[in-house]
């Protein structure tokens, strides 16, 4: 047994406290994940297409797809 | 829970004294009931058995239980540890010790795996039928190629990784 007097721990309002803790902590941990979501994943997408389409000429792709000899109606 | 292999051991090391003073069972059944079927036998999910471990006392042990009527502030260290062996088979550190079964039980998973493994080996060798034309290399090339002519998802996909005018993937 300890000689010294322990101090008396905390008796209320544990669960309380967890919800407070825990409501900021998955507020935080959605708002960061769709954050990374948005800046890693969907804003390089968006910007991949639009490169793509920036000097795309649909005229030349069919001219090349047509030399390549895929188009059954058209030789 | 133990293997078999080790209460056989566990039986033969320390078990055979402590039996024999506790079962009523009749001999001509052998050993009577193994654990866990025995009436003494408590684990971590069943800690209160329906019986004391030794039911058969000595003198001396019965005049222990007598001073249990009494007063316990009266007994000593040495004979709450005696009763309490009367009472249970083995402490919760004792029976909730851990054991190296489970290399045992893996050997054997990996074992029988790579038994399988050679069945599979034997099966495709002597059983499967010969390959459809469509798997074969040179058909594959073929598909290889049409796709790219096709530019098959040029964003992010195939197509976007072959170069067009050197005709070779893009380093």
């Amino acid at each position: 047994m300890a000689s010294e007097v322990l101090a008396k721990p905390q008796m209320r309002g544990l669960l309380a406290r967890r919800l407070r803790i825990h409501m900021v902590g998955a507020f935080l941990v959605s708002l960061g994940v769709a954050a990374l979501y948005k800046f890693a994943v969907a804003e390089p997408r968006k910007k991949a297409y639009a490169d793509f389409y920036k000097n795309y000429s649909p005229e030349k792709d069919f001219e090349e797809m047509k030399k390549a000899g895929i188009f059954r109606s058209i030789k | 829970m133990l293997s078999r292999a080790a209460w056989i051991l566990m039986l033969r090391k320390g078990g055979r004294g402590r039996r024999e003073m506790h079962s009523p069972e009749a001999p001509a059944r052998g050993e009577g009931k193994m654990p866990p079927y025995a009436n003494w036998y408590a684990q971590r999910s069943y800690p209160m058995p329906e019986e004391p471990f030794c039911t058969e006392l000595s003198a001396e042990q019965q005049a222990l239980k007598e001073k249990e009527k009494g007063s316990w502030t009266q007994l000593s260290h040495a004979e709450k540890v005696a009763l309490y062996r009367l009472q249970y088979h083995q402490t919760f550190a004792e029976m909730n010790r851990r054991s190296n079964e489970w290399k045992t039980v893996m050997g054997c998973v990996f074992f029988f795996c790579g038994f399988t493994a050679l069945l599979i080996w034997w099966q495709r060798v002597y059983v499967y039928p010969p390959k459809p034309i469509t798997l074969t290399d040179e058909w594959k090339a073929q598909q290889l190629q049409r796709m790219l002519d096709m530019k098959v998802n040029p964003v992010h996909g195939l197509a976007s990784h072959w170069d067009y005018e050197k005709k070779e993937w893009k380093k």
